[in-house]
């Protein structure tokens, strides 16, 4: 992909300093048409601070170009190649389509595809609804129905499904699967690494401090996927025993406030404490899963 | 800059201004308060010198120099804090647009909201003087062209005041602590140093000249009568010194207001600092 096309987004060298506390260091990256990029971190990384630089709406160190164009010099022209969301829709007191009106009119665009887009996005039954008797998830929708008025080659998305229920989160996926598969380069900030999995190609690792690295989405499922908390239910007699058959085994075991045998595995090793609870022949009534979520 | 987007921004922040309670409520508290002054004539109350029509517009310059402000200091201290605050100002400026095309679309809306909402309190005052008889279209024309002068200046005050500060709430307190200053504490400084300093004519006539307000009661009290001398020796001064010119630099004063603080406003407002 790389070979055959121009980046339409290419960041070079990006750094950003609130007062002595350094964001971003020399972050360095290219996004291809037809690619998700996702941009991964805990609260505080960076990730909203480079989507706004990207927007051109903060002055950083370096240099970026969307579509070749410089977001310092020709911001205006940069940002009409973008279709941004972001984390929680702000909307004005107005209704679903006269959003719309008021954003392509923004936009410099005609209003022929607003019909379309309400009818794509599922909001054509909500058109004459405010905007604020909207729930979330319509909103969200709208948000990205606002962000392909102008049929940008880029989206990008600040935490787009946040706020959204698991169902709501699986459909917006969809949504935005759909539209890479359509050849938009995508950028999207996000923490769950579900929805990394889904949509994105590669991830860009930010770390408060650290310079930013960029990862496949298997090197980051194997560096920073969930570890697990199994918890172990064995009868009152037998829990000394489990927990010592654990720790000699090598096992990260502990007992719980609650009585249980709770021991820390990697995602690929959560049948082994239960084998080795068998070995030592000691019955497990039942268990549960729990996720360690780790950032870096 | 564009004028598409520039307008297009203009309408909305106008149409969301003209839903602002506040306006209408100091639009129909003027109406109201004007019509009063020209049922109630005020025979005792108006200043020396000035008979039927010159005395309820005088006593009307003293509620004006407190309506007007506080209507332009509250209306922009509300146009950009209270977006940054929700977030809309950061996705308004991700669309194609540029700053100055936000800023001045901003500032077009709500100055025409305060022009709409002044031009029905003024109206509707004028209606009452109209109806009371003794009247001078010129002179009330000449005043509402300074109110509105002075309406703009103190939006450009709210709006450096709302460029700077991040919540709407501390926007609006800040505004009205802002209004106290030029509506009270203003005269209190100009009464104490004179007292403690005892400046010369000149002197005491720049400082006057330094509060927006006074330079509209300056030109809207000429207007009403070309004589400064109610206002004792510094009047006296200023009509001796500028003449036939004073009604013109009062007005190049409120314009110069303008001009000053919606650019500094401007220059605060496009730095690219956090949103």
């Amino acid at each position: 992909m790389e070979s055959i096309s121009n980046p339409q987004i290419n960041v070079t060298k990006v750094s950003k300093a609130y007062k002595k506390l350094l964001v971003l260091q020399d972050v360095s990256f290219d996004a291809y048409p037809g690619e998700a990029l996702a941009l991964w971190g805990a609260n505080g990384a960076g990730k909203t601070t480079l989507l706004k630089a990207i927007l051109g709406l903060i002055d950083v160190k370096g240099q970026i170009l969307v579509d070749g164009c410089d977001v310092r010099r020709q911001g205006k022209l940069a940002r009409s190649y973008i279709g941004y969301v972001p984390q929680e829709f702000v909307f004005y007191d107005m209704r679903a389509n006269e959003t719309m009106e008021f954003y392509a009119r923004l936009k410099r665009i005609g209003e022929a595809r607003i019909p379309l887009l309400l009818e794509q996005l599922g909001l054509a039954g909500h058109a004459e609804k405010a905007v604020s008797a909207l729930s979330g998830g319509l909103r969200q929708r709208l948000a990205l129905a606002v962000a392909l008025l102008a049929d940008p080659p880029i989206l990008v998305l600040d935490e787009p499904m946040a706020n959204l229920d698991t169902r709501l989160r699986r459909e917006y996926l969809g949504l935005l699967l759909g539209l890479r598969k359509q050849g938009k380069t995508i950028l999207f900030a996000s923490h769950r690494f579900e929805e990394v999995s889904y949509l994105a190609n590669r991830a860009l690792v930010l770390e408060i401090g650290q310079p930013a690295q960029m990862l496949s989405i298997a090197a980051l499922r194997e560096r920073c996927l969930p570890e697990l908390e199994l918890i172990l239910w064995v009868a009152d007699d037998n829990r000394p025993a489990a927990l010592s058959c654990l720790l000699s085994e090598g096992f990260d075991a502990h007992m719980n406030g609650r009585g249980t045998v709770v021991v820390r595995v990697p995602e690929g090793r959560k049948m082994q404490p239960l084998q080795r609870l068998q070995a030592c022949q000691i019955p497990v009534l039942d268990f549960d899963l729990e996720e360690v979520q780790i950032w870096n | 800059m564009e004028l598409r987007p520039l307008w297009t921004i203009a309408r909305r922040e106008l149409r969301e201004a003209l839903h602002n309670k506040w306006l209408w409520f100091f639009a129909v508290g003027l109406a109201g308060l004007g019509l009063a002054l020209s049922q109630a004539g005020l025979a005792a109350a108006g200043y020396a010198g000035l008979g039927g029509f010159g005395r309820t517009a005088a006593s009307l310059v003293n509620a004006l120099l407190l309506f007007v402000p506080l209507i332009g200091l509250i209306v922009g201290a509300g146009a950009v804090a209270g977006d940054r605050e929700r977030g809309a100002l950061l996705y308004l400026l991700a669309q194609p647009v540029s700053r100055a095309e936000v800023f001045f679309g901003k500032a077009l809306g709500a100055a025409l909201a305060v022009i709409a909402a002044l031009g029905l309190g003024f109206g509707f005052a004028g209606l009452g003087l109209a109806f009371s008889g003794d009247t001078n279209a010129t002179a009330y024309l000449s005043m509402g062209g300074s109110v509105l002068l002075l309406a703009l200046a103190c939006l450009g005050l709210g709006f450096v005041i709302s460029t700077i500060t991040r919540k709407a709430s501390t926007a609006s307190g800040a505004a009205l602590i802002t209004w106290l200053i030029l509506v009270f504490f203003g005269d209190l400084g100009i009464v104490g140093a004179t007292l403690s300093l005892r400046p010369t004519p000149a002197a005491l006539l720049g400082m006057l000249l330094a509060n927006p307000l006074q330079a509209f009661k300056l030109s809207a009290i000429y207007n009403l009568r070309s004589a400064l001398d109610i206002l004792g020796p510094v009047g006296q001064y200023a009509v001796y010194r500028f003449d036939a010119a004073l009604p013109l630099i009062l007005l190049g004063l409120l314009l110069a207001w303008i001009v000053m603080t919606f650019g500094i406003a401007f220059v605060l407002f496009n730095r690219k600092g956090d949103l």
